[in-house]
């Protein structure tokens, strides 16, 4: 029972990187009808986001302290951040602690830019062309931004710590009735499934609850109606995409501290956030939802060792193995929409 | 000749010969000279030309005859290799045996998987091939070590029974790989003056077995059932409503495609008798992609020109440093010398890949035929001016 709680609790942390990965690309594939193939990529800039503002909020310069001195008898250089300068020892010290959650504001102006730019700049030229092209012309995209993002911070992971309050773990047993000690989960975990929960919720019903989202949802069951009736239906769209790339880079930003980030980080996720939208279905946002998480918690229940006793690594493939038997005897997916790229 | 009509026929000739000279060509810089560095003609890297020339060439009679496009390729190379190499450990250090098992494995092992994949099109069979891509490259690290030995790779041991070879040469050693006793490292090296040019027995068995696998390929491009597969591009569903089922067609192309990778696979273990799961990620496979669609797809030489050009930048331009660049522009004055040196430098040495990205964009986007399309309108260009009336090449799809 301890073991299955815990698995659950496992797969939801997983379940919410890959649900709110996968948004972002049904977001784009249901509006834009586009295959992103750089969306991981999207991910991989949002987690530099954080990286990037944890380094500018510890930019410091070097004093000397004269009541120290270090092994040669000179004194002491010590480096403080401007943070701690410009607003007090304390607060300084806090602003760079939380440095990650920051980083979500800051990500958010980030993401937007580059969606449009990218939307603007290279998709809009894609929409008339095969579902191939665009496979192609989005992945060397995402090669192109993985490179520079290499050339600037390095091939190696950059660890991007969480706040201290979350460093710990939390005692889920003690609270259900088990011994202490059986069921720890880390709260940043915890903080980041109630952040997806959040950001899930936000994009439902901003689609469901808003003038702007009615109209959306409108374009991406009929998008030459909308038009006809007046409705500059593009540039709606276009913010769509920026939407999506905050979606994706938003993810990212959280999960800077659970996997230091690192350049290639976006390719690892990308399959599988591919394989998700498959299986909950192209162009449904609740089946991708629905998807991640199922996907993320049958994950960590292939990886109990009873589970790996029977059928040794099905950990490793289980996801691709629900994808193929879905893909062939569901060809849209869990709630993909009848008659909706269904060959 | 051989079955094909002129325009081929000279194709393969010019191919061949320029396959069988390569040695020649590739070098043409003394090799003490400061441009020796350009030169690609060491075995080593010629070899791999030829071997992902092999793999481009079995990934354009699918992508670019029927337009299906597989993210999962590397994994049927990857299964070449590893069978290549357990003929290695298990019977002799023959090649030939060793390529003939990894060309039937993976054509084994692609009837299966294209079997299941091919029940979808589109995006749906990219992500279905990516997915078993992905499975085997997770179980090779993973629960199959005991066959893939996972993450160190597959190698050659002395303790290995080798039944009609021998476990270790007399002085201790492991033996080599040969073929009928030509040992594939084998080089010989003939100088002539400054030049040093290098012949190399295991790359001159890849090249012709190149230009064996090019020649399949235009026959497979001329023959009819080459236009069964352009057809299955143009219109599955009018090919459908001639009485034509086109499923057998595209898995017949997935399978001879899988075992061109295999083939490639074999051959890559060959040269060089080991084999890792790495090679069967999927930025592997998104690498003969990247090959086939620079040069261009649908053509016959496409492929090949796109391995090549890969694989020569990837091995020259990423052993340019600043120092190198320094030195080249250093006619300049200092200060334009570091400006230009600081905005060339991202672009190549290891941001090599920075470069692969950008020109692949701009080929996806402007020059959907590849290298072969843009070589195509600079001749219509030239043909223009010498107002000659234009004889039509056409692309090959």
């Amino acid at each position: 029972m301890d073991a299955i709680i815990l698995q659950i609790l496992n797969g939801l942390d997983k379940g919410s990187a890959y649900a709110l990965i996968a948004l972002g690309l049904t977001l784009i594939f249901g509006t834009l009808g586009v295959v992103n193939f750089a969306h991981g990529a999207l991910f991989m800039i949002g987690a530099f986001c954080a990286v990037t503002l944890s380094k500018i909020l510890s930019l410091s310069y070097i004093i000397l302290d004269e009541t120290q001195t270090d092994f040669l008898g000179k004194p002491l250089k010590v480096k403080v951040p401007y943070a701690e300068s410009w607003f007090g020892p304390e607060i300084g010290a806090a602003i760079i602690d939380w440095s990650v959650p920051l980083a979500i504001l800051f990500s958010i102006p980030v993401m937007l830019l580059i969606g449009f730019a990218m939307e603007r700049g290279l998709i809009k030229h894609f929409y008339k062309r095969p579902h191939a092209d665009q496979i192609l012309v989005t992945f060397g995209l995402a090669i192109v931004m993985q490179e520079i993002i290499k050339y600037f911070y390095g091939a190696n992971p950059i660890p991007t710590p969480a706040p201290d309050v979350f460093t710990g773990s939390y005692d889920f047993g003690v609270l259900l009735g088990f011994d202490p000690n059986v069921i720890i989960y880390p709260y940043w975990r915890l903080v980041y499934f109630g952040f997806s929960a959040i950001i899930i919720g936000a994009v439902f019903s901003f689609l469901r609850f808003t003038t702007f989202g009615m109209v959306v949802r409108a374009g991406m069951a009929d998008r030459e109606t909308v038009g006809l009736l007046g409705i500059d239906i593009d540039k709606r769209f276009t913010l769509m995409f920026g939407i999506a790339a905050a979606v994706a880079g938003l993810a990212g930003v959280m999960y800077a501290p659970i996997n230091s980030p690192n350049y290639h980080m976006g390719m690892d996720f990308l399959v599988l956030s591919f394989v998700v939208v498959v299986v909950g279905g192209m162009g449904s946002l609740p089946g991708a939802v629905l998807a991640g998480f199922l996907l993320g918690t049958l994950e960590s229940f292939a990886s109990m060792n009873e589970v790996k006793s029977i059928f040794p690594g099905i950990d490793q493939i289980i996801i691709y193995v629900v994808a193929i038997l879905i893909l062939l005897t569901r060809p849209r997916g869990l709630m993909g929409r009848k008659g909706v790229m269904e060959d | 000749m051989f079955g094909l009509d002129k325009k081929d026929a000279t194709l393969l000739v010019i191919v061949a010969i320029l396959t069988l000279c390569a040695p020649f060509l590739l070098n043409p810089f003394p090799s003490e000279s400061a441009l020796a560095q350009f030169n690609a003609g060491y075995p080593d890297l010629m070899q791999r030309f030829v071997i992902f020339g092999i793999f481009a060439i079995g990934f354009n009679i699918l992508f670019g005859l029927t337009g299906y496009l597989s993210f999962g390729h590397a994994a049927f190379l990857g299964v070449g290799s590893y069978s290549a190499v357990w003929m290695f450990k298990l019977l002799s250090m023959n090649v030939i045996p060793a390529i003939i098992l990894s060309v039937v494995v993976a054509g084994l092992f692609s009837l299966l998987i294209g079997f299941i994949s091919l029940r979808r099109s589109g995006i749906y069979f990219s992500i279905l091939t990516l997915a078993f891509a992905q499975m085997s490259f997770n179980l090779a690290y993973s629960v199959l070590t005991p066959i893939t030995n996972g993450e160190t790779g597959l190698q050659l041991t002395l303790n290995d029974p080798r039944i009609l070879g021998q476990s270790a040469t007399a002085d201790g050693s492991i033996p080599v790989t040969s073929l009928f006793g030509l040992e594939m490292r084998s080089t010989y090296e003939l100088v002539m003056g400054p030049w040093a040019f290098q012949f190399n027995a295991g790359y001159y068995l890849c090249a012709v077995i190149m230009v064996l696998a090019f020649y399949m390929s235009i026959r497979i491009f001329r023959s009819p059932f080459g236009l069964m597969l352009r057809a299955i591009k143009s219109n599955q569903t009018r090919m459908s409503y001639t009485g034509l089922n086109p499923k057998p067609y595209t898995l017949a192309a997935f399978v001879i495609s899988g075992m061109y990778a295999g083939l490639a696979g074999g051959l890559m273990a060959s040269m060089d008798p080991l084999a890792g799961a790495e090679r069967m990620q999927w930025t592997a496979s998104g690498e003969v992609v990247l090959m086939t669609i620079l040069g261009g797809a649908g053509t016959l030489i496409g492929p090949v020109l796109g391995a090549g050009f890969i694989k020569y930048f990837e091995n020259i331009f990423s052993k340019i440093n600043d120092t190198v660049l320094h030195s080249w522009f250093s006619f300049m004055p200092d200060g334009l010398e570091n400006l230009v040196v600081m905005l060339v430098y991202p672009f190549i040495g290891k941001g090599w890949h920075l470069t692969l990205g950008l020109m692949f964009m701009m080929v996806v986007i402007f020059l959907p035929g590849g290298l072969v399309e843009g070589g195509q309108r600079i001749r219509r260009l030239f043909r223009r001016k010498d107002d000659t009336p234009a004889a039509k090449t056409e692309p090959a799809e």
